[in-house]
């Protein structure tokens, strides 16, 4: 169902694709893709960040829309909530109900705490449910965990904090392993070698994949785990602050449910933050891949408590979102779909950069080809350049797509494009928080001591940008930590009185600087009613 | 004026863009969602929805988030379903045709009338899964169950009870877990980094100056 125009266009993808198959476009150099990322990239448009006036970030930027609801202020200023009624008493606490809290969960329950998941949807309502293309891991001949460090780290621009980077890569072929015997159905042949493929920025090639359902296939996993395991999940309920104890502690949190609008009080010896990332936020007006729920409440509940973030202001936009049709505007278009030969191709049939730069570089490049360079293809809602998808049958052979990318088959033929044979029109869209909470390499936060952050609710394990199948990986090993680690912590945690004095002295700190802001965060729901007459 | 049309959600009629799906035309409408929205992309299965078009008998279903919106269309969501999961532990069980008798005997009551296939939202074929469950096709089963997202639809139409994406998920975890052949590279690097083979290498690279980091990241071979 594509224009007329972009019929036109498609007959100069298809005029060249022959010529370009003999050749790998080249790949820039050092010094190309620092230039590029600076002209380019969201992260450099300063006007898209705004300075945060308090707290342990004080004086360092942040996207706008999360400095905003930085500058919000707790719902419990105007609604009391009687701490001494305990809803909940649990050993371990853990917010959020995706890829890394459910890891969390199943390694806490393993360690025999008693541990129980709130999660503000439904467990499985995560971003983990939406990765397609796959999880990294070091476990072939050719490779190993220190070229993949390496590989992370340069892609993250040498920000990673090395500690996290080790464990991330030392554990991760483990991690892979623990799926493995959970059920998880990874793409093997017949001998039990995993089909593995690039990512933008491998050098070697440990990307493992489950089709194009790689996240949704290890979600449903842990998601029929943790109810085998009888651990509690209260879906539907939100967490709307830490609670904190007179030892400087926390001591679980205020829990809000979503639907009655009642308060709840779950008490805990240790608290995981799970609560993912902040697509939802629509950074600078971009569409997002992300879930419904990632609006980025968890960094919002620690960092009133106390807990410093760490690049906040980095935000990985995902080369491939889809362009067209609007239907599915923003939605992602796998990275598989470049591992398996599709490159990109602008209005003039040219394939202007090499399809595996990493992603803030390919995103960079496709803003310019779109913006100054003028040479993408206009759409109802702006512009887009074409991924050549045919070239992966040709590549691949007959029925590739089908059998390697089928959830992006289906999406596309729902609108009649069939991008076995015609190719398919993308364009960035906000896909991961690379910043967040920070850490120590243990999982617990620097400043409260029974505290942890697994998934992408955490900062500074990818440096400044992310390489595709290393967020997959990290929810699983970070995640799988913090359950351990919080079950052991909760073993020698001796909490004192519960109390919220944190969220005042915290509205205190913006009234000294001046703020005076309405809003009220955590946010938990995009606003996308639209109440117009 | 954009090109508009008349659905009624829950019976209640409204006009919205023809280019909207029924999730966006929801909140088009006024609506804020709590349940029956999820990932919007078509992969969690939240957002499990049934419709009718008006004067017409069929009874279709859909998930919300994928689904343009059409001229007539009366729309009720399934935000949930008492689905019946049983549970087990996956270390005890094993791939023996007696699981799925144990564990779901319900599906040796289908009556092959395929209303499971006709609600598919992602266009599997359910009623053949559940033959293979039936026999105890485990890999079968796996295969052709794989793409689904858990909607629940066929679940809503089944006259025999069965919660297929339960089975479906079970066939899967049996054969991830026990049928797929053990992958020999990754049990050798696991033992490996547990035998601290890496430690050392670890420590080397995590010490070394951002400068000498750059030259190695630069000049790195890349597989073919």
């Amino acid at each position: 169902m594509f224009t007329p125009e972009m019929l036109e266009s498609i007959k100069k993808v298809e005029a060249t694709r022959e010529e370009r198959m003999k050749h790998e476009p080249a790949r820039m150099t050092a010094e190309e893709k620092d230039t590029l990322l600076k002209a380019y990239h969201p992260d450099y448009r300063t006007d898209g960040f705004d300075e945060i006036k308090i707290g342990p970030n004080k004086g360092q930027k942040a996207p706008k829309e999360l400095a905003d609801l930085i500058h919000s202020n707790s719902r419990l200023i105007a609604d009391n909530v009687d701490l001494s009624k305990v809803d909940y008493d649990v050993d371990v606490l853990v917010i959020g109900g995706g890829g890394a809290g459910s890891s969390a969960a199943i390694e806490a329950h393993e360690a025999g705490a008693n541990v129980m998941i709130v999660t503000k949807l439904r467990i499985g309502d995560a971003n983990t449910m939406m990765a397609e293309g796959g999880i990294q891991a070091a476990d072939k001949e050719n490779d190993s965990p220190v070229q993949h460090y390496l590989d992370a780290f340069g892609g993250g621009h040498f920000a990673a904090r090395p500690e996290l980077l080790r464990r991330l890569v030392m554990e991760a072929p483990d991690a892979i392993h623990w799926l493995n015997k959970l059920g998880v159905m990874f793409d093997k042949d017949t001998e039990g070698n995993m089909v593995t493929t690039h990512g933008g920025g491998t050098s070697r090639k440990r990307m493992h994949a489950c089709k194009d359902y790689s996240g949704a296939e290890i979600m449903r996993n842990l998601r029929d785990e943790v109810i085998n395991r009888n651990i509690p999940v209260v879906e539907f309920t939100s967490a709307v602050e830490l609670i904190k104890d007179d030892k400087g502690q926390v001591s679980g949190a205020v829990l809000l449910n979503m639907e009655t609008g009642d308060y709840l009080v779950a008490k805990a010896k240790t608290v995981v933050i799970a609560t993912g990332g902040a697509g939802r936020l629509h950074y600078q007006n971009f569409p997002t891949s992300n879930h419904y729920g990632a609006t980025a409440d968890g960094l919002i509940l620690g960092y009133r408590a106390g807990a410093p973030l760490l690049y906040q202001d980095t935000i990985q936009y995902h080369p491939t979102g889809v362009a067209y049709p609007s239907q599915i505007f923003g939605a992602l278009v796998t990275e598989k779909v470049r591992s398996l030969g599709a490159m990109l191709v602008n209005v003039d049939g040219e394939a202007f950069m090499h399809p595996l730069e990493t992603r803030d570089v390919s995103a960079a490049s496709i803003i310019r080809e779109c913006s100054d360079r003028n040479k993408g293809v206009e759409t109802p809602l702006g512009t887009g350049v074409w991924l050549d998808t045919p070239m992966i049958e040709i590549l691949g052979g007959e029925g590739t797509i089908e059998k390697r990318i089928p959830a992006m088959l289906r999406m596309y033929l729902n609108y009649d494009i069939d991008m076995r044979k015609q190719p398919i029109l993308i364009y960035p869209t906000l896909h991961y928080q690379n910043g967040g909470l920070e850490i120590g390499g243990d999982g617990f936060t620097k400043t409260i001591p029974n505290l942890l952050v697994a998934g992408e609710a955490v900062g500074g394990i990818h440096g400044r940008n992310r390489l595709m199948g290393n967020s997959l990986l990290d929810i699983i090993v970070f995640g799988r930590n913090a359950g351990k680690a919080a079950a052991a912590k909760a073993k020698e945690t001796t909490l004192g009185s519960m109390t919220l004095e944190h969220i005042n002295e915290y509205a205190q700190e913006l009234k000294d600087a001046g703020i005076e802001n309405e809003g009220v965060s955590p946010l938990l729901l995009p606003k996308y009613a639209r109440h117009e007459r | 004026m954009e090109n508009m049309v008349n659905v009624y959600f829950f019976g209640k009629k409204y006009s919205v863009p023809a280019a909207l799906t029924i999730m966006t035309a929801m909140e088009y409408a006024g609506y804020t969602l709590k349940r029956g929205c999820g990932c919007r992309h078509g992969f969690c299965g939240a957002c499990a929805t049934i419709y009718r078009i008006k004067g017409k008998n069929e009874l279709k279903t859909c998930l919300a988030c994928q689904k343009q919106v059409e001229e007539g269309m009366y729309v009720a969501s399934i935000p949930f379903f008492p689905t019946d999961k049983r549970t087990y532990s996956i270390e005890e069980i094993k791939p023996t045709q007696q699981i799925m008798m144990e564990l779901y005997p319900e599906i040796y009551s289908c009556i092959g009338c395929n209303a499971c296939t006709n609600a598919c939202t992602q266009n599997l074929n359910v009623m053949q899964y559940i033959a293979y469950a039936q026999r105890g096709e485990f890999e079968k089963c796996a295969e052709e169950s794989f793409d689904c997202v858990a909607c629940g639809c066929c679940t809503v139409r089944c006259p025999a009870g069965i919660s297929h994406p339960m089975v479906g998920l079970l066939a899967r975890r049996l054969t991830g877990k026990y049928i797929a052949p053990e992958t020999a590279h990754l049990e050798k690097r696991v033992e490996e980094i547990r035998q601290g083979a890496y430690d050392q290498l670890i420590e080397q690279i995590m010490q070394k100056p951002i400068t000498e980091m750059q030259e190695l990241y630069n000049t790195r071979e890349i597989e073919k």
